[in-house]
Parts: structure tokens; C-alpha cells; sequence
């Protein structure tokens, strides 16, 4: 193979089987769904006539509350969880930097949520927040917090906030795990002149540590957000986006747009308008990533 | 090993404080899962609770173990579909991701082909999801375990690259290039020289896809329609919707599902965290 082929082709034959799968799995159906949003293709056993129908969809698409206020909830949804994970992370992160016994089981012990699969974690948090025998509602009467059971998932002013608690749960050790790898960069002699010098340990931490960790956290928040941002799972399993459509993301409305309403040529300029976001979000990434590794 | 640094007694009760604090944030929710599968139905639909059952009540594991009845045929059904799907994909996206590596290490593939290809496993799977249907459906794959398991090696591959070229990246080029001034080829340097240093990374990259492919829902919610190929994340999102009445079942259900993916990542964790971690920080 060495002498017959130049470096070059070697390349491209290196890559083929990445670029196959890539290529048809997500390069194609990503155009095919940009060429049908811009159809008024409907889903149907019968062949029906597609027919082109310029910028309608994107047209309605915009001018419909519904879909503008399901984007709101996913941005609160990306935005609140993603908020949270980080304030958590890196308080979890500087608590298993201090020297106390069980340190390494601590910091082995905090995998168990990101381990446990999606369902399974919203499955869980449903039984949980279960309205007539949830652990919750047991739990915070017992110690005299609430008089009487609630409906956690069924209060339209308070399920989206219980959804991202469950998604809480389950990603911050992801940013408390990179955080952790961070701070052992930190230079202790740094940190140490500070402190003799009198600085306490918020200026310590505002002034050195959150400077040095800042590019590693940017990247996994970006990561995080862009995931966040197309959240379904969890939603399917907990709410089914209601209760009155409280925790309908975006995702979740191309899904029921497509599979409820079978309307593919309107669902898909949705999908599109959810993409460019998720772009926008992936751009944010690229630069983050390329400003910490050099490279990329 | 533990230093002497004097802490002053408040700022010891702030830290074990915070650190029980945390221990019950984090093991609280997984304890009551596994309370809930092995208490008796009565005691779960107690109010207030009956947090430590009156009687440990183990026939929902028997009863899902034993594949003679609905649920137990349900499960298994769906547990050896994972584990086939997410085997399969994983050693697929392994093969794939190995060689794409060592074009963008060693053979100067550009860096925004690389991104390019972890651009597409950032996109919502809703841009992609109509026309795959559409295709798996003309190609008569819907419902089988091929159409999730293509699915789910081009959501694994962009990041087997990305793991692998990174510890590709930081081995010294000179070994290689002795292999094949002696004559080797690429591949064959790539197996013989290449894999046995990496094949850390490799295990962490396959572990990591390994759960990956374990937890997607999306793709196998609309591509699965009956035990042929319906995967256990599926099969618990059912159980939880359907007429289930008894939580311990669906309880029973989600520990059993999590058992896999908890023993990789408790005993591989410094693998897979390092794994995790290794895109972000620099090392």
C-alpha cells in the first residue's frame, strides 16, 4: 500500500469509512430535510404531489406563538440547567479539591448519576415527583416543609423547573469532573502568595482559580448547552411537554409536528430553525474549544 | 499521604457538612430506586411512605428474569437488543474511528473536516430524522437492529475520532517511521505500532461508546416498533407509560437497565474520566 499509493490518497482512504457513514447518516438526510422545508410535503401511505412552495413554512413558522414560545422554553430549559450544572460542578469540584478522608471514594461516588441511563433517570424523577405517593412529596411533609401532596409534574408554573432539576442531577458531575482536571493546573505557589499576601478566599478563587479553569469550563458549558438545547428524552418520559404545554420544547414539537400531525414539509422548516440555533451553539464551541487547544 | 494542614474547626464543619450534603444529593434518588424494586406494593402507595420496607419483596427481578411471562419476555427481549445494537455499533465506530484518526494525526486531514464531523453529532436528531425514516422505510430496515445500529455508529464515530486522534497526536512520530523506513505499510504500522500504545484509548473510547449507544432514545423510539429491535431504554419509557400500576416494577426495571453502565463506569472510572475530560482540558 505504501509505495503504490501517494500520502494523499492514503488520506482520503484512511478516512472512507468515517466519511461513508457520516455522509449518508447525517450529511444527506440534513440536506433532505432542508430541500423539504421548503415543500408542502405531508406524510402518507398514498405517493402524493410535493409541491414547492418557497419560504411559507418559515413564514408561518415564525409568526406562530406556539413554536416561538416552545424556542423560549428550550432556551430557559438550555440556559437554567446549564446555569445550574456549572454553579454545582465547580462548587462540587472545589469541595473534592480539599484534602479530607474518603476524598478518592467521594470523587469516584459522584459518576453514579452521569452513569444511570437518561430514561432510567427520568423515570426515577417521575416516581419521585409522583403526585399521590412520590418520595418528594413524603419526604418535605414529613419534615413539615408542605401540608398537603402536590402535583410537582402537574402544576404548569413549577414542572419545567422540576424537569431541570432531574437534568440537573444527572449532568453536573460531567462539569464537576472537568472541573476537578482544571483546578489541579492551578498553581499552588499563586494561590498561596495570594493568601499571604491576605487575599480571602473569594478574591482567592475570583482573582486566580477562575481565570486559570475559565477555557476547559467554557468549552464543557458550550457542550452542555448545545445538548440541552435539543433535550427530548427526558421531556418524553416526564411530561410529554405538557402540563398546557409548559415543558413542550423544540424538539418535542418537531417531533409531534412530524409524528402526531404528519406534516413533514412544516415540521422540517422547524427541525431547520432548531438547527440554526443548535449552529449558532456549535459555532460558540468551535471557538471555545479553539481558543483552549490551539488546534481546534 | 493525608497532609497536616491545620483547618480551622468551623471550616471543618462547613466541609463534612457539604460533603454529606452531597453524598445524600447524589445517592438519595438512586437509593429510593432500588427501595422502590424491592418494597412490597402496599408499602409504596403508603402516605406518608414507608421508607425501609416491611418485607423485602424480590419477585419483580424474578419475575422480569424469567423470560416465561410478559414483562420478563419484554425485557430480556429489549436488554439483549442493547447489548447487540451497542456492541456492534462500538466495534464498528471503533474500526472507522481508528483509521479517520490517523489521517487527521499523521496524514494532514484538515482540521475543519474534523470539525465538520463533530458539527454533525452536535445537530438536534430531529433535522435528521424524516429522511432516514424515509430510507430505512424504502429499504426495509425499519424495526430491525441494523437501522439503530448505522444510526448509532455515525452518532459514536465523530467522537471515537476525536478521542483517538488526541492520544494519537501526543505519541513521538519517530517509532512509525522507523516501522516503515523497515518497509512497513500504514496499516500495518497502524497495527502493530500504533494500537498496542493507544490501546488505553481505546478502551476508553469504547467504553464511552459502548454507554453512549446504551442510552439513546430518540432514534430507537421511532425506528422500533416490537421486540425485534426495541432497546431497553425504550422498553422502560413503555413500561413506565403502559398500565403499570406497581412502581417497584418499573423501578425493578431501571435498576436492572442501569447495572451495566454503573459497573463500567465505577470500575473504569478513571478511564472514562479521563476520557471526559480529555477534550476540554489540556493535558
Amino acid at each position: 500500500m505504501r509505495s503504490l499509493i501517494g500520502a494523499k490518497q492514503q488520506k482520503w482512504l484512511l478516512l472512507a469509512p468515517a466519511l461513508t457513514v457520516l455522509a449518508l447518516i447525517s450529511f444527506v438526510p440534513f440536506v433532505k430535510t432542508l430541500w423539504l422545508s421548503f415543500s408542502d410535503s405531508e406524510i402518507s401511505a398514498l405517493p402524493t404531489v410535493v409541491s414547492f412552495i418557497g419560504l411559507e413554512n418559515y413564514i408561518y413558522a415564525l409568526t406562530d406563538p406556539d413554536f416561538i414560545l416552545s424556542l423560549g422554553r428550550t432556551l430557559y430549559f438550555t440556559f437554567v440547567s446549564v446555569g445550574a450544572e456549572v454553579i454545582l460542578g465547580v462548587a462540587v469540584a472545589l469541595l473534592l479539591n480539599q484534602q479530607f478522608r474518603g476524598r478518592t471514594l467521594m470523587r469516584a461516588l459522584i459518576i453514579l448519576p452521569w452513569a444511570i441511563p437518561t430514561i432510567v433517570n427520568a423515570v426515577t424523577w417521575r416516581l419521585i415527583y409522583n403526585p399521590d405517593y412520590g418520595a418528594l412529596n413524603s419526604l418535605l411533609m414529613q419534615l413539615g416543609i408542605i401540608g398537603e401532596y402536590r402535583s410537582w409534574l402537574g402544576d404548569p408554573d413549577v414542572a419545567m423547573n422540576m424537569v431541570i432539576l432531574a437534568d440537573v442531577w444527572k449532568n453536573f458531575p460531567l462539569v464537576a469532573y472537568v472541573a476537578l482536571a482544571a483546578l489541579q493546573t492551578v498553581p499552588m505557589d499563586m494561590l498561596n502568595a495570594a493568601r499571604l499576601e491576605g487575599a480571602n478566599a473569594w478574591r482567592r478563587f475570583y482573582k486566580i482559580t477562575l481565570p486559570w479553569i475559565i477555557g476547559p469550563l467554557l468549552v464543557i458549558i458550550v457542550l452542555r448547552s448545545v445538548e440541552a438545547f435539543r433535550v427530548f428524552d427526558i421531556i418524553y418520559v416526564m411530561t410529554r411537554g405538557g402540563p398546557a404545554n409548559q415543558t413542550k420544547t423544540a424538539s418535542f414539537y418537531v417531533y409531534q409536528e412530524y409524528f402526531s400531525y404528519l406534516r413533514s414539509g412544516s415540521g422540517s422548516s422547524y427541525a431547520i430553525i432548531v438547527a440554526l440555533i443548535s449552529i449558532i451553539l456549535i459555532y460558540g464551541y468551535y471557538k471555545a474549544a479553539k481558543r483552549q487547544n490551539g488546534s481546534l | 499521604m493525608h497532609s497536616t494542614i491545620k483547618r480551622p474547626r468551623y471550616l471543618s464543619y462547613c466541609l463534612y457538612s457539604s460533603l454529606i450534603l452531597l453524598a445524600f444529593f447524589v445517592l438519595a434518588p438512586v437509593a429510593w430506586l432500588l427501595l422502590m424494586s424491592l418494597s412490597s406494593p402496599t408499602d409504596l402507595t403508603k402516605v406518608p411512605l414507608q421508607w425501609i420496607p416491611s418485607q423485602w419483596d424480590f419477585s419483580r427481578y424474578a419475575q422480569l428474569l424469567d423470560g416465561d411471562n410478559g414483562s420478563g419476555e419484554r425485557f430480556l427481549a429489549a436488554m439483549l437488543n442493547s447489548l447487540i445494537i451497542a456492541t456492534s455499533a462500538t466495534v464498528i465506530a471503533l474500526f472507522a474511528g481508528v483509521l479517520a484518526a490517523y489521517a487527521f494525526s499523521r496524514r494532514n486531514a484538515s482540521m475543519l473536516l474534523m470539525f465538520a464531523f463533530l458539527a454533525t453529532i452536535m445537530m438536534p436528531p430531529v433535522t435528521y430524522i424524516l429522511p432516514l425514516y424515509s430510507a430505512f422505510s424504502d429499504l426495509g430496515i425499519l424495526n430491525t437492529k441494523v437501522a439503530l445500529i448505522i444510526c448509532y455508529c455515525a452518532m459514536l464515530i465523530p467522537f471515537a475520532i476525536w478521542l483517538m486522534k488526541t492520544n494519537i497526536d501526543v505519541l513521538p512520530e519517530e517509532i512509525e517511521q522507523a516501522a516503515m523506513i523497515e518497509g512497513a505499510g500504514t496499516l500495518y504500522t497502524l497495527r502493530k505500532v500504533v494500537l498496542p500504545i493507544i490501546l488505553p484509548a481505546i478502551g476508553a473510547t469504547a467504553m464511552l461508546s459502548f454507554l453512549t449507544a446504551w442510552d439513546e432514545f430518540f432514534y430507537a423510539l421511532i425506528f422500533s416498533s416490537d421486540l425485534s429491535a426495541k432497546t431497553i431504554p425504550v422498553a422502560i419509557a413503555d413500561f413506565s407509560a403502559g398500565r403499570v400500576t406497581d412502581f417497584g416494577v418499573i423501578a425493578s426495571v431501571g435498576v436492572l437497565a442501569s447495572l451495566p453502565p454503573v459497573i463500567v463506569a465505577l470500575f473504569f472510572q478513571r478511564f472514562i474520566v479521563s476520557g471526559l475530560v480529555g477534550g476540554s482540558v489540556k493535558g
